[in-house]
């Protein structure tokens, strides 16, 4: 199957501001992927490299086999669905109406648009002016826009930013949906933890620069983090403990009833092994995997942009 | 549908809605018809004809109102949709940047031209129903409509140039402000000052006449002002240059020149900007 976005060591420069710094990447149908990284990190220079809004400095971008900023740009983008980052929608429209506007501007059937409005449920508020609109409703109704013309691929820049958590469950839903569709989608966000268990792969930007990229996985084998280990033992019998596991583990912190452990994730099954034969002194134990936002905040050393 | 007209129907559309059309019809009407009934009383004994008086009157207000209007309809155009988010959105669609901006402009120039007409329109039919017209005060009326949309239309192209030109909405604003008082205030009386400091030396009447096609309110008050017999005469005091010299056709080009112009820099200037 040929990818759908390819991207080859693309960069994009403003003037000597570097936006994107050698990015190589690609996503075929069918895969959620998310684009992570600090404001400012290039997510969504790449989102415009991707519809062509912009051409890279150096590199080549190739979407659907095109190059989105070429001749066949406007083919290209009739078949992708675009959210910007927080969008205002014009405030005396209704909902419907502003749906018709995009759907005549991608020849797509304005028809189909009551089926859009139901599936982010915005029905009801259809014929409300947007103005009247809550936060989360305006983004529901640009992620509506975004899937006007059942595009294949969906570039989503922080779609679940200012949302409340059941807004944004339904966003992900509907992300779930169109990937199980067989639709590519793209979506940029800050919030590491939240797409963790939602995406195939990841790809984290820092400062323009592809820092790590693939599926969630193996980027947390990657992790060179300590798996923590906190264990309640019974008093004074700290030191047992800490003899049958001292091989493996290096010690955080500790008291008499308590021990907080570091221990090398390639050794996290003898641990294991080695506290249950502990059972009659260990009273409660709680093991913590690095999730990827520690990786991510590893790699880019914990500074911010 | 072709992307130029729905982006056109949508701005019409948007000024439909937020009452902006019916508000500038209204502002037209109001200003016309009190001329109309102004106008009327002192005819008679200057002998012109009442509908030339009207002319005349409405031209010397239209030139400071509608280009007012029309820079306070299109400033926002292009700004204004970068600030809210959307037009990234809008370039995210498959059209073309030209489409964007001759589809905005189309959409404002219409719902101008609209309001002048319904405005200046609804005037007409009043005037008509209370005084005594022939053909040619008539063809003078129509004429001041026609070059009355023309003016806001070319005014429209300016406000878009601004509107493309700058990153910030205020900047904008301030642009659009500052293209007001430059052509509608400002040109005339730096002219003026230059012809009393020359004397007639260097500037001939011919160059005058140039300079004036400059600026696209004087080339609107040479036809309406001087153009027509009745209208001239009664207008002769107010007539800025030596109108007889140019022909109409001219006039009537640099007023097209004044809209095609600015429009091409504007779509000039967005195929180059980064969104």
């Amino acid at each position: 199957m040929t990818p759908t976005i390819t991207l080859e060591h693309v960069s994009r420069r403003y003037g000597r501001l570097s936006a994107l710094d050698d990015v190589s990447l690609r996503a075929d149908a069918g895969e959620t992927v998310a684009l992570v990284g600090h404001n400012g990190a290039g997510k969504t220079t790449l989102m415009k490299l991707i519809l062509g809004l912009i051409r890279p400095t150096a590199g080549t971008v190739r979407v659907l086999g095109e190059d989105p900023a070429g001749r066949h740009g406007a083919r290209v983008r009739a078949r992708l669905g675009f959210l910007p980052e927080s969008v205002a929608f014009h405030a005396a429209m209704t909902g419907t109406e502003l749906l018709a506007f995009y759907a005549r501007l991608k020849n797509a059937p304005v028809k189909a648009n009551p089926g859009i409005l139901h599936r982010v449920g915005l029905s009801e508020a259809a014929d409300r002016r947007v103005g009247t609109y809550s936060k989360g409703m305006r983004q529901r109704l640009g992620l509506a826009q975004a899937l006007i013309g059942e595009p294949g691929i969906l570039l989503l820049d922080e779609p679940t930013s200012g949302l409340d958590p059941d807004s944004r469950r339904q966003v992900y839903d509907t992300i779930a949906e169109l990937r199980d569709r067989g639709a590519l989608v793209l979506l940029s966000t800050h919030a590491l933890a939240e797409v963790e268990s939602r995406v195939d792969r990841v790809a984290m930007l820092h400062r323009g620069r592809l820092i790590a990229a693939g599926d969630v996985a193996a980027l947390r084998r990657r992790a060179p983090m300590p798996v923590r280990v906190r264990l309640t033992v019974r008093h004074c019998t700290t030191q047992r403990v800490l003899d049958a596991v001292a091989a493996w583990a290096t010690v955080l912190a500790r008291d008499p009833e308590h021990l907080d452990l570091a221990v090398d994730p390639a050794h996290r099954a003898d641990v294991i092994h080695a506290l249950d034969g502990l059972r009659e002194v260990i009273e409660d134990v709680e093991i913590e995997s690095p999730g990827l936002e520690a990786l991510y905040r590893h790699l880019t050393g914990g500074d911010r942009p | 549908m072709n992307a130029l007209m729905v982006i056109a129907g949508q701005e019409i559309r948007a000024g439909l809605r937020n009452r902006w059309a019916a508000a500038t019809t209204l502002i037209l009407a109001a200003l016309a018809l009190s001329l109309v009934l102004l106008g009327s009383a002192p005819t008679g004994t200057v002998g012109a004809s009442p509908v030339a008086v009207v002319v005349v009157s409405l031209a010397s207000l239209t030139i400071f109102l509608v280009p007012l209007l029309a820079l306070l309809l299109s400033f926002d155009a292009i700004v204004g949709e970068a600030e809210r988010g959307t037009l990234l959105l809008l370039l995210a669609h498959p059209v073309a940047r030209w489409q964007v901006v001759l589809g905005k402009f189309l959409g404002h120039g219409a719902t101008l031209a609209l309001a002048t007409v319904a405005g200046y329109g609804a005037a007409g039919v009043l005037l008509a129903a209370t005084v005594p017209a022939d053909a040619e005060d008539w063809r003078a009326y129509a004429g001041l409509i026609g070059t009355s949309v023309m003016l806001g239309v070319a005014f429209v192209a300016l406000g878009s140039l601004a509107s493309i030109a700058v990153r910030e909405r205020p900047t904008a604003a301030g642009l659009a402000v500052g293209l007001w008082l430059f052509f509608v205030l400002l040109y005339d009386s730096a002219l003026l000052g230059v012809l009393v400091v020359d004397q007639g030396t260097v500037l001939s009447g011919s160059a005058l006449d140039v300079l004036l096609l400059f600026n696209p309110a004087d080339v609107y008050r040479l036809i309406n002002l001087t153009g027509d017999g009745a209208a001239a005469l009664l207008a002769g005091m107010s007539a800025p240059g030596d109108a007889g010299s140019m022909p109409v056709a001219v006039l009537y080009g640099a007023l097209a020149g004044w809209i095609v112009l600015p429009l091409a820099a504007a779509v000039a200037v967005f195929n180059r900007r980064h969104p």
